[in-house]
């Protein structure tokens, strides 16, 4: 198992970050965040071309660069670190979606659009019950025919490609389960976007009614693929929210040594200093779970199940004590609107949350480890 | 013999050491004299210098050379205890006369050492301590108390910081000394800890003497010796110095080697329990039936989320070490982290014992283990740096956050307000 990053990666790390604080700084985050779509397109496109961000992980035959999800983790991180407004994650999702179901031509049909960023796309499984199990999922396909609804879907309001998992009518839990292809704008799809606390990540209810679709891979045996979707989708959220807590705990941390209260700076306090350390312990314990989970990834390591759930516990736990940290060691300003914080908080409660918060997490990994 | 230079790679080192091990490794030698062999071609400290028992190889080789070592069977020198510190502290600061007399027989393991910095007025402010040492004609004459010292009671040298000049402020009036445990001067007694075990020792010096040139660097200069003896500690706690386990093969050399390891380890011998034994949990979650309850198994997960976390952690620190990088922030961490371990240990082992958490002993699950752990698991924040000592640690070397004002630098130590401790 790898324990450090390579040259090559850490370099790819600083180009990155250093496009994404140029690209993303706070101003624009809350422009786009104030915006229907929460992202411009032409901005994305372009960020996306430069970088071949959606196209990291997609194997080199199908238009991608052929990256693991170490690297991956790495492009989550930076903008998990950066909140860039811009439907980076929910590519990402469907394409993962699209490799693990997908046929051979699929794929060479699908992937390259989302690989060199043209197509925006995202991966529809919850319903909402908000469930996250197979057992959750009540959505479906007749005949190629999807009826039912799905919500908390990240970007469905504006993505050009959605993924939706289905079920052959008279199924129950992971039998019967298939991903469909569905265009943005098919007949019978009704898109709304739902009202968010965090406005930096979009969600969409999407409603359908004999909606066309087209099955990935064979018919009703996408049970195995969608486990494995879902355990990626947690890894990759993992390390999003790492790179978040990481420059909330900087932030904060910059802010403090800086403040004067008692014609002493605030971070000479041991409180403040005892509260700083803990909050390095919450998130560089995240980042080893994170990294190692994605790490794992790339080996196929058979303890998926319960590595993926630990990961997304940890970082839940921690991004959110991070959150909490920081707003209080800005004091009153740390809960205004015109202070940054508040963006970091929200995502932190919606990352905390969004594919099972850390109760459930927990739980998964007890039984994949102890039954 | 080759010579092993700079650009010794793995694969060159594993082929020099495999060759000389098999020229030279038998395990009908006796422990001392095949030691003495390993301080003659270096390969036993292959990391420490050429002229000094060592090949001054780089410490990242020092895996390849362990693996040749176990592959054959052969026993390498005498790793655990305090001689391991006093070696690192002689390696940096010691005179050649203190490399000649020491560095050998800390290797062949003839000598064994002890720690005498803690003081009963200076715990975490360990360089308040006011064990004295004066000049009496050409002799170093100390008088005082430390305590928490491991192995006082065998050890044959103590690393002494003691204060020789009150006029100073505290950092600069301190001197560190390599002290002679074996003489009338010095009385040791064992310190009965809340779990039973006496694994610590009170020492009282009246009248204890040390030879001038025992002493390392100058007066003045005892607070940057300790510093050195307790970065290596520290990396201890970290998991990157050995924990030394005896082979179970039969032999005389083995059997020399486990009585050595026997009695070197014996007052650790309760240190898995301190960690909170994170091992244990799943077994015992079974066995108790526990891992039925939801409440448990959340607090299980939590567990064991965190320990997991902890073990990459370091790893990350080591692989970071390993490459010549740069020590990132995760390298200081481990400390802290292992308190929250075992806190967290404890509490599930509670959790899951129920009654039975009320008895000890052989009343008490596992012959006492379980019962061991709940009253060893205080010590974990406490010895080797307080975890509020790690969090200003923390703080300020890594995080680079002011330090609270002090009152006591700035004046003469003898004007300082100290504790009063109560004499024998």
């Amino acid at each position: 198992m790898r324990f450090s990053f390579s040259a090559e990666q850490e370099e790819f790390r600083a180009t990155l970050r250093r496009a994404l604080e140029a690209r993303s700084p706070t101003k624009e985050v809350r422009r786009l965040m104030a915006t229907d779509d929460g992202f411009e397109r032409d901005g994305w496109e372009r960020l996306n071309q430069e970088l071949g961000l959606t196209g990291i992980h997609i194997p080199e035959a199908y238009g991608g660069q052929g990256f693991g999800f170490g690297e991956l983790g790495i492009v989550l991180e930076e903008m998990g670190r950066s909140l860039l407004c811009a439907p980076f994650f929910s590519t990402t999702l469907a394409a993962t979606a699209i490799l693990n179901a997908g046929t051979e031509e699929q794929k060479k049909a699908l992937l390259p659009g989302l690989a060199d960023g043209s197509v925006t796309a995202t991966l529809a499984f919850q319903e909402e019950n908000g469930s996250l199990d197979a057992a959750g999922i009540a959505m479906t396909a007749t005949g190629n025919k999807l009826d039912g609804a799905k919500s908390f879907v990240l970007d469905g309001h504006t993505a050009d490609l959605i993924v939706v998992v289905a079920r052959k009518p008279g199924t129950k839990g992971s039998d019967g389960l298939s991903f469909f292809a569905v265009a943005g704008n098919a007949p019978g799809l009704t898109r709304r976007r739902l009202k968010t606390m965090d406005e930096t990540r979009k969600l969409a209810h999407l409603a359908f009614k004999g909606v066309a679709a087209q099955p990935l891979g064979a018919e009703g045996q996408g049970g195995a693929a969608f486990t494995k979707t879902l355990q990626q989708a947690i890894v990759c959220l993992a390390n999003e929210m790492v790179g978040g807590a990481d420059r909330l705990r900087e932030d904060a941390l910059e802010y403090v040594k800086m403040r004067m209260q008692f014609g002493r700076s605030i971070a000479s306090f041991q409180t403040t200093k005892n509260k700083a350390a803990d909050m390095l312990v919450d998130v560089e314990l995240a980042k080893s779970a994170a990294y190692y989970a994605a790490a794992a990834l790339d080996e196929g390591d058979d303890d998926m199940p319960a590595l993926a759930s630990l990961a997304k516990a940890q970082a839940s736990e921690a991004y959110l004590q991070t959150a909490i940290h920081a707003v209080q060691m800005h004091g009153g300003i740390g809960f205004t609107w015109d202070n940054d914080t508040h963006l970091w908080f929200k995502r932190a409660k919606s990352s905390e949350i969004l594919f099972g918060d850390a109760n459930e997490h927990r739980e998964k990994m007890i039984q994949a480890w102890a039954g | 013999m080759t010579d092993t230079t700079a650009e010794s790679t793995e694969e060159s080192v594993r082929t020099e050491v495999r060759a000389w091990l098999e020229a030279n490794w038998n395990p009908d030698y006796g422990l001392v004299e095949w030691r003495e062999k390993l301080c003659d071609s270096g390969w036993g400290a292959p990391h420490w210098p050429k002229e000094w028992y060592g090949r001054d190889l780089p410490v990242k080789f020092n895996a390849v050379i362990d693996e040749e070592f176990a592959k054959v069977g052969a026993v390498g020198v005498a790793k655990a205890g305090i001689r391991t510190l006093a070696a690192a502290t002689i390696l940096a600061h010691g005179t050649d006369l203190h490399k000649q007399k020491f560095l050998k027989r800390i290797l062949t393991g003839e000598d064994t050492w002890c720690q005498l910095f803690s003081e009963p007025g200076s715990g975490s402010d360990m360089a308040g301590a006011v064990t004295r040492a004066d000049k009496r004609g050409n002799k170093w004459v100390i008088n005082g108390q430390k305590v928490w010292t491991t192995s006082a009671h065998k050890a044959h040298w103590g690393l002494l910081l003691a204060r020789a000049d009150w006029d100073k402020v505290k950092h600069k009036g301190l001197a560190y000394f390599i002290l002679d445990m074996k003489q009338p001067g010095v009385q040791v007694h064992p310190l009965r800890q809340m779990n039973g075990h006496a694994s610590f020792n009170q020492v009282f010096f009246t009248d204890a003497e040390v030879e001038p040139e025992m002493m390392i660097c100058d007066v003045g200069d005892g607070w940057t010796v300790a510093t050195t003896t307790l970065m290596h500690e520290r990396r201890g706690a970290d998991g990157l110095r050995s924990w030394a386990t005896a082979s179970q093969k039969p032999g005389r050399i083995y059997e020399e080697e486990r009585a050595e390891i026997a009695t070197t380890m014996e007052p650790y011998k309760w240190y898995p329990q301190r960690a909170g034994r994170v091992d244990l949990v799943l077994q015992r979650a079974k066995e108790t039936g526990k891992i039925a309850d939801p409440v448990v198994r959340q607090e299980i997960a939590k567990l064991l989320i965190m320990s997991k976390s902890a073990e990459w952690t370091a790893r990350r620190a080591r692989a970071a070490q390993e490459q010549g990088k740069p020590q990132g922030p995760e390298g200081s961490l481990g400390k802290l982290v292992a308190s929250n371990v075992a806190r967290q240990a404890a509490r599930v082992h509670t959790y899951m014992t129920g009654a039975d958490a009320l008895l000890s002993g052989e009343d008490s699950p596992m012959g006492g283990t379980i019962a061991e752990i709940l009253v060893s698991v205080p010590a974990s924040s406490i010895a080797g740096g307080t975890d509020e000592i790690q969090r200003n640690i923390i703080s300020e070397r890594v995080l680079k956050m002011p330090r609270e004002t002090s009152v006591d630098t700035s004046k003469p130590f003898k004007d300082v307000p100290r504790n009063i401790v109560a004499s024998r």
